[in-house]
């Protein structure tokens, strides 16, 4: 579109014009229909890119869930929850041990992180007007943008690295640091809902400022709180790279917090890089489980939000 | 005396009243005797003065209104009365609020006791969510000491909601969420819980600004019946409100207390201008 | 201040009233609760900052005895040679930055548009079903792209896409599109990162399109404005420093990520115009070499461009933060 058109195709003279009409805006008049047709053209073809770009983007998310029922299901088998990995060569084998793993370390994560994390976000919505209140909310955001694979460096050098060897802590822990500056922010944020009338009413019944922020507050959040932390458990639970340097990944079954352990993320990763048939198999199936590991919790997350919706902010 | 001054001023201003439905004797001629004495009271909002040196009292078995247009302080000057006030950021007080003699604002004092014995209502219904209609009465019970026995609870609750008008309503849904009842029952709820600990003093601010005639009635009614066993300190900006219910009234504007006096005499002959340009409607 | 004395006429002397006076000791005490509670939620509280302490610490210390020995010449040196102690980031920093580059400039167009549809023209029955598609990209783990990425988009890349590019769109007399098609390469790694980054931009550009006033497009679409001119002229200008801030906070995501790209870049520590060879990025080279370093002076290297990630992300999600804040209007944005 010509410049010229573009001016007669506006609606309206530009602001500080003269009313005057000119040989231009007559000319425009008369090509007024013309140029509306051509607006409606351009209309039209942008819809189209947009609705197409939305296309585009839904379709990564079909393509991998395709793939992973097709390569996954074919390798699934009661064995591979009950099963540990047999040496390469010999087929059959599980991943009982990488499921294990990762329930261990996730958990320890959970029991590290989740009380910092609703803690941290308690102390922030509540004492929100103090500069460490602000200071810790800019410092979660932060975090919270950090690599994962940072959190996993900071666990290895001072909990792997002074002892010698590589442990599930260690694994719990580098996720635990990445749950902390989730959850602190969603706990923030839910109970930044909680209106201001119940906190009121459960001072002026004799509630001490303690009692009130957790039988009133928190329990009010908590509908809110709970689904905030799935998601970001169902995140540390697919996450590989912290566990690299920490938890290292096992062979062999193991329930020790202080020796090296398996974990679904980290065999899905070696198996998919070796070189043998079976263990692509195994890591097709591994990663089937996992994503619906991951998955159902964030649909239980997101539907439990939906139906609390909105329902929280007044 | 005064009944018959509150009923004259309402058909003198020709607006339709009222008619309280209880029994006039008993409590309101009991002997009573000053529960709370404010010396003095200043209440701030960092640097702004919401309330001016305000000195008054508040008589047991009696209703104390406290009207006055919007913003002049009376909610502040209310939530003074259970250190409430103090729970904004940066707002503070100064003078005196003697609890029967007991400076409120002494320094050994914790606030959370006075709250214990001067409860509040608040002008929107604040039912706790998470808690059944039951749980919602008991909960000022948890933090009594010593803390009633469960059983003693039950009766407890029964007896807060009959005392707040509410029982028949919702004796039969007392696990049901405390949200799912309408705000007029919502409100007498709250009313039920400030009373299930059994406070000297009970503030009540514009408990019926969000509530439909019927249910204002109904509150107004309670609120008649209440200074049986209470002091009570209610705040409205509806001056029949305050000529139907209060035996007293004190008349606020810009944050100082005008004129304080029987409520009979305050709407028929009041001392100040500026209480009678209020009252007959000039202002506000 | 008129107190007329008959409020206190019927008073009877204090202490004859029906129910009994408050006793002083009752009012005090207590408190001990709140001292706790304060303490405990302000402990919590203060292990977010420790927990960056500690991070910058851990990693600092770590890189230090390489930082110490190669200096600035080590975010120069393409040398990479653990055999001779010889260590240099430039190839992994130049990798970590056009991969990235890659996966803006593809997912960008598609994220700002998907989120301009779902804010703006999608049907309201559709809009939580895409939104919700788009977001579940997110959920996705990290090496579950790396998999689908290895058996399924990679051999697409040799058998199809990259000889398209090449010989169909004779694309290949550029530099950037020459050379032998193996799979592994640069360009796989930022098409595999541009799938993973889309739904940031897009949810952060969604919410923030949703911000802009109603009262922005209606009036321009009263001036007669067709749907799209309303969007480009009144609410694009208003959203713009917000989707910024979604890009950059994608671009924060796609410079750290780390197993997709490690198992589709093919790892080689070369600095090359074409994308269609291997190459490294900082994430991928720390999880590749880790478990088989060769040394204390190759870990430490390792750690070294580690700290170089840390400091490259941290102002990147700074600056991030502060623009989608700013359009926000301090509204949360998701992220
Ligand atoms: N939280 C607060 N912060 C600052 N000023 C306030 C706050 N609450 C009330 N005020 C101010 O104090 C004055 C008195 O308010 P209030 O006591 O609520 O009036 P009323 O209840 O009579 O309508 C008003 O001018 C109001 O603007
Ligand atoms: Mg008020």
């Amino acid at each position: 579109m010509k410049m010229s058109e573009a001016i007669a195709g506006m609606p309206t003279p530009p602001a500080g014009a003269p009313m005057r009409p000119s040989v231009r805006q007559r000319e425009a008049a008369a090509r007024t229909s013309r140029t509306l047709v051509r607006r409606r053209i351009v209309n039209n073809i942008m819809v189209a890119l947009l609705t197409l770009s939305a296309v585009i983007a839904t379709l990564p998310l079909l393509f991998i869930l395709f793939h992973l029922a097709k390569s996954g299901l074919s390798s699934l088998s009661i064995d591979f929850f009950i099963k540990d990995p047999k040496s390469v060569g010999e087929s059959g084998g599980g991943m009982a041990n990488a499921i294990i793993g990762t329930l261990i370390v996730v958990s320890v994560g959970c029991a590290i992180g989740l009380p910092i994390g609703v803690g941290a976000g308690l102390f922030v919505s509540e004492q929100k007007h103090t500069r460490l209140a602000t200071v810790v909310r800019f410092l979660a955001d932060v975090l919270n943008g950090l690599p994962s694979i940072v959190m996993g460096i900071f666990a290895w050098q001072f909990l792997v690295r002074p002892v010698g060897h590589f442990s599930a802590i260690a694994g719990g822990i580098a996720l635990a640091a990445m749950l902390v500056p989730m959850v602190t922010r969603t706990t923030e944020e839910m109970v930044a809902l909680v209106p201001h009338a119940l906190r009121e009413a459960a001072l002026a019944l004799g509630y001490s400022r303690a009692r009130t922020g957790l039988v009133i507050v928190l329990r009010t959040a908590m509908g809110g709180i709970v689904t905030g932390a799935l998601v970001a458990v169902a995140r540390i639970a697919g996450e590989t790279a912290p566990l690299l340097f920490t938890a290292l990944g096992n062979q062999f079954r193991s329930f020790s917090l202080s020796k090296p352990i398996a974990a679904l993320p980290l065999q899905i990763f070696q198996y998919a890089v070796s070189p043998y048939e079976d263990w692509h198999a195994q890591a097709w199936a591994g990663a089937l489980v996992l994503i619906a590991m991951v998955l159902t919790i964030s649909i239980v997350a997101r539907v439990a939000t939906t139906s609390h919706g909105d329902g929280g902010s007044d | 005396m005064a009944t018959a001054a509150v009923t004259e001023v309402s058909a003198a201003r020709g607006r339709s009243s009222t008619t309280l439905r209880v029994d006039r004797g008993g409590a309101f001629d009991a002997p009573t005797r000053e529960r709370i004495v404010v010396q003095r009271l200043s209440a701030y909002f960092g640097t702004k003065c919401a309330v001016k040196d305000v000195s008054m009292h508040v008589l047991d078995n009696r209703v104390t209104a406290i009207i006055g247009p919007s913003g002049c302080g009376k909610s502040t000057f209310l939530r003074c009365l259970n250190r409430m006030h103090e729970t904004v950021g940066g707002a503070t007080a100064t003078g005196s609020v003697l609890l029967d003699g007991h400076d409120i604002f002494g320094a050994k004092v914790n606030p959370a006791a006075i709250r214990k014995h001067v409860g509040m209502v608040f002008q929107k219904p604040t039912p706790f969510p998470t808690m059944s209609i039951r749980d919602n009465v008991a909960a000022g019970l948890a933090v009594m000491s010593p803390r009633p026995s469960r059983g003693d609870v039950d009766a407890i609750v029964e007896r807060a909601l009959r005392r707040a008008a509410l029982w028949d309503e919702v004796k039969d849904r007392l696990h049901m969420p405390a949200t799912g009842i309408s705000g007029g029952q919502q409100q007498r709820l709250c009313i039920a819980r400030a009373l299930a600990t059994d406070p000297e003093v009970l503030l009540l601010d514009e408990p019926t600004a969000s509530l439909d005639p019927i249910s204002t009635q109904a509150v107004e009614e309670l609120v008649y019946e209440l200074r049986r066993e209470v002091a009570v300190v209610i705040v409205t900006h509806n001056m029949q409100q305050a000529a139907r219910v209060s035996d007293s009234t004190a008349f606020f504007m810009l944050g100082e207390m005008v004129e304080f006096a029987a409520t009979a005499q305050l709407f028929t002959a009041p001392a100040d201008p500026r209480t009678e340009a209020y009252i007959t409607g000039r202002f506000g | 201040m008129t107190v007329n004395a008959e409020t206190r006429s019927d008073a009877g002397a204090p202490g004859d009233a029906a129910s009994p006076g408050i006793e002083g000791q009752h009012l005090q005490g207590g408190g001990l609760a709140d001292r706790v509670y304060d303490v405990v939620i302000k402990g919590f509280a203060l292990c977010v900052p420790l927990l960056l302490l500690l991070l910058v610490l851990a990693i600092t210390e770590a890189a230090w005895p390489a930082l110490r020995q190669f200096g600035f010449g080590f975010l120069t040196s393409s040398d990479w040679d653990p055999n001779n102690q010889k260590f240099g980031a430039a190839p992994a920093i130049y990798g970590t930055i056009v991969s990235s580059i890659i996966a803006l400039v593809i997912a960008t167009p598609l994220a700002v548009g998907v989120a301009i549809y779902i804010a703006e023209f999608a049907p309201l029955w559709l809009r939580r079903p895409v939104a919700f598609l788009i977001d579940l990209l997110a959920a996705i783990p990290s090496v579950v792209y790396g998999l689908w990425a290895i058996f399924v988009l990679v051999p697409l890349m040799r058998t199809a896409v990259m000889p398209f590019l090449r010989d169909t769109l004779h694309l290949g007399a550029t530099p950037l599109f020459s050379g032998p098609a193996y799979g592994p390469s640069m360009l796989s790694a930022g098409l595999i990162l541009a799938i993973m980054v889309l739904p940031y931009i897009s949810s952060v550009s969604r919410e923030v399109l949703l911000a802009v006033p109603r009262s922005q497009r209606e009036a321009a679409l009263a001036l007669g404005a067709t749907r799209w001119e309303a969007i480009q002229g009144a609410v694009l200008p208003f959203a713009k420093s917000g989707i910024i801030g979604g890009i950059i906070l994608g671009l924060g995501r796609a410079l750290g990520e780390t197993m997709a790209v490690t198992m589709v870049i093919g790892n080689r520590h070369e600095i090359s115009a074409s994308l269609f060879s291997p190459g490294y990025t900082i994430a991928s080279l720390i999880a590749n070499e880790f478990s088989e370093a060769s040394g204390d002076l190759h870990l430490s290297a390792l750690m070294a461009v580690g700290f170089i990630l840390f400091v490259i992300t941290l102002i990147v999600n700074g600056i991030a933060r502060w623009l989608v804040w700013q359009t926000g209007g301090g509204r949360r944005v998701r992220a």
